[in-house]
């Protein structure tokens, strides 16, 4: 693990002097031979490679933060007029306010949105690691055993367009309370993406890698362990970043539904409240939480895409 | 000659497709012996991979029997070592543990750790790769996959080494430094082997016998050719070798008049 981690590091260290490349290269055009042929690292240069660096972190930050601004620009002109949508300063304010002290506790129905999102995510911490727990085992099964997912499939394609909220009175009724409810309707919808895809990873495993094993002799745990297993993490990877948005999506309208402590009920309390600008900073929180996720995910499957690199 | 390690008698095979039975390899009879090379040529699409993947095991035969030192072939097995076309290394595992692995399937039973592990490192030496052991295949360039993939083959010391067109997927100056690397091997180990190839030239410097093969469908064997040719071999040397250009213009005549593919 360190060692790929180090060669990482090696491979972005290429990257910076490629980057910084040109910038000394154009000196070396213009002037002597003989200067280039001493590359002594001089204040001017360090100067440089330091601007160069400036410029490509301008580069790359601009884009996005134009673009945030003029969003709220734009909310900004819409909101002049008055009407129900609250200003960008007055959402500003009440978010300073909110977030001067997130984790209150006052009653079971009044919590600081830390709380509320702490809530939400250990819902879909629970139903999505249940999930996994059962849904990959269950992909390699079909992906491995062509009769499972003759078997399987139609019920898996004829399931999987519903609507996770669909299945929340059966939740509901099983479980008699709202919260393990909630909880099993982030365990259905993050449950198809990872059979889904671990099952396709299984049967994409190339043949060489199989013939390899087949030559070796080697037993089924190797075979597991150091050729199936590593081939599918890939895949596999993609399904548990599939689930656990969907699972994010999922959560807020479950908990709509369901009440008690969680970002989603949060919304729905501040609509009955008339704080609009909550809800508007609740839009924000979730996003920012969902986009959180996502990262991660993506920061560790690229740890484990052998293929495309 | 020395004793015979791959016995094939009237071996064919057929394989199921949707327009019916296709038959690839029929009537193959073939003996290798003891230390020698023997390479398979033929036009693409005649069935001399499919030959090798029989010694492999990898396949079995639809008719005919083969046997590797006297017992029926029923599957592969490490004493008969493939290099794949195209180096099959695990992309998760380092140069030394893609060895490793094959090292320690063949010999954990009776060897300790220290053991396999100098006999990994033993055989990334040979193939001369010891500075790249700690390196990812994705991180060597294709001729020194292609060696690692070798290493891990000969590591297991295998009765057989079966190659199916090792150097055909690099440029002509790897593929001529691994050729020689190869005789060298091949001298100092006294290994069996068995090449695919479609390189008239690879064919008469790395082998003793050239097994030509007719076009398929059911494709045999047309002619075998024995290179006589003293070793250790030069390719210098053997330009200018008259033996050597009979050698290369027999198997053009074979490949190129006989066995002209109409229409390929």
């Amino acid at each position: 693990m360190s060692a790929a981690a180090m060669t990482n590091q090696a491979g972005d260290a290429g990257k910076v002097t490629d980057a910084a490349r040109p910038v000394g290269a154009k000196p070396a055009a213009a002037g002597t031979p003989v200067m280039t042929a001493a590359p002594a690292p001089t204040g001017s240069g360090g100067g440089e490679r330091l601007l160069a660096a400036l410029q490509a972190v301008l580069r790359a930050v601009m884009p996005p933060v134009a673009g945030l601004a003029l969003l709220i620009g734009l909310w900004h002109l819409a909101t002049l007029n008055g009407g129900g949508i609250p200003s960008p300063a007055k959402t500003w304010d009440a978010a300073v306010v909110l977030f001067s002290d997130p984790f209150y506790r006052e009653g079971p129905n009044d919590q600081g949105i830390g709380w509320n999102v702490l809530a939400s995510l250990q819902r879909v911490g629970i139903g999505f690691s249940i999930a996994a727990l059962v849904g990959i085992p269950a992909g390699f099964l079909l992906g491995r055993f062509a009769i499972l997912s003759r078997m399987l499939n139609p019920i898996i394609s004829l399931l999987r367009p519903v609507s996770p909220l669909a299945w929340l009175p059966i939740g509901l009724l099983v479980f008699q309370r709202a919260d393990p409810a909630a909880t099993w309707t982030i365990f259905i919808c993050s449950i198809w993406p990872m059979v889904l895809n671990t099952a396709q990873g299984v049967t994409r495993v190339p043949q060489d890698y199989l013939n390899v094993a087949r030559v070796l002799k080697l037993s089924e745990w190797k075979v597991f362990t150091r050729i199936l297993f590593p081939a599918v993490l890939p895949y596999m990877l993609t399904g548990i970043r599939l689930s656990i948005g969907t699972a994010w999506l999922v959560i807020v309208a479950a908990e709509m539904l369901t009440g008690g402590v969680g970002i989603g009920f949060w919304v729905w309390d501040e609509w009955n409240n008339l704080k609009v600008e909550h809800i508007i900073i609740a839009i924000f929180v979730i996003g920012t939480v969902g986009l959180a996720l996502e990262q991660a995910l993506m920061l560790l499957a690229r740890r484990f895409n052998y293929e495309g690199r | 000659m020395s004793k015979k390690i791959v016995q094939i008698e009237n071996v064919g095979q057929t394989f199921a497709t949707k327009k019916g039975k296709f038959t690839a390899l029929r009537d193959i009879n073939l003996d290798i012996h003891e230390g020698e090379s023997v390479s398979l040529i033929g036009h693409s699409g005649c069935g001399k991979s499919t030959l090798l993947n029989l010694i492999a095991g990898l396949t079995l035969p639809s008719s005919g029997v083969m046997l590797c030192d006297g017992r029926e072939i029923a599957g592969p097995g490490p004493e008969r070592a493939v290099v794949f076309q195209n180096h099959s290394l695990l992309p998760w595992l380092t140069c030394f543990d893609n060895v490793y692995l094959a090292v320690e399937r063949v010999f954990s039973a009776k060897e300790g750790k220290a053991k396999l592990k100098a006999r990994t490192r033993e055989a990334l030496a040979l193939v001369g790769l010891s500075h790249a052991e700690s390196k990812y295949p994705h991180e060597i360039s294709g001729g020194m996959k292609q060696r690692v993939g070798i290493a891990r083959a000969l590591s297991m010391q295998p009765r057989i080494l079966l190659m199916d067109e090792p150097f055909g997927a690099l440029d002509a100056l790897t593929r001529a430094n691994l050729q020689d690397e190869l005789m060298k091997i091949l001298a100092a180990t006294r290994a069996t082997m068995v090449m695919v190839t479609h390189d008239v030239d690879e064919a008469v410097l790395l082998s003793d016998r050239v097994v030509m093969l007719t076009n398929g469908p059911a494709a045999t064997i047309g002619e075998v050719l024995e290179v006589k040719l003293a070793r250790p071999r030069d390719r210098l040397a053997l330009a200018h070798e008259p033996m050597f250009g009979d050698c290369r213009a027999a198997i053009m005549e074979f490949l190129y008049q006989k066995q002209l593919r109409v229409a390929a």
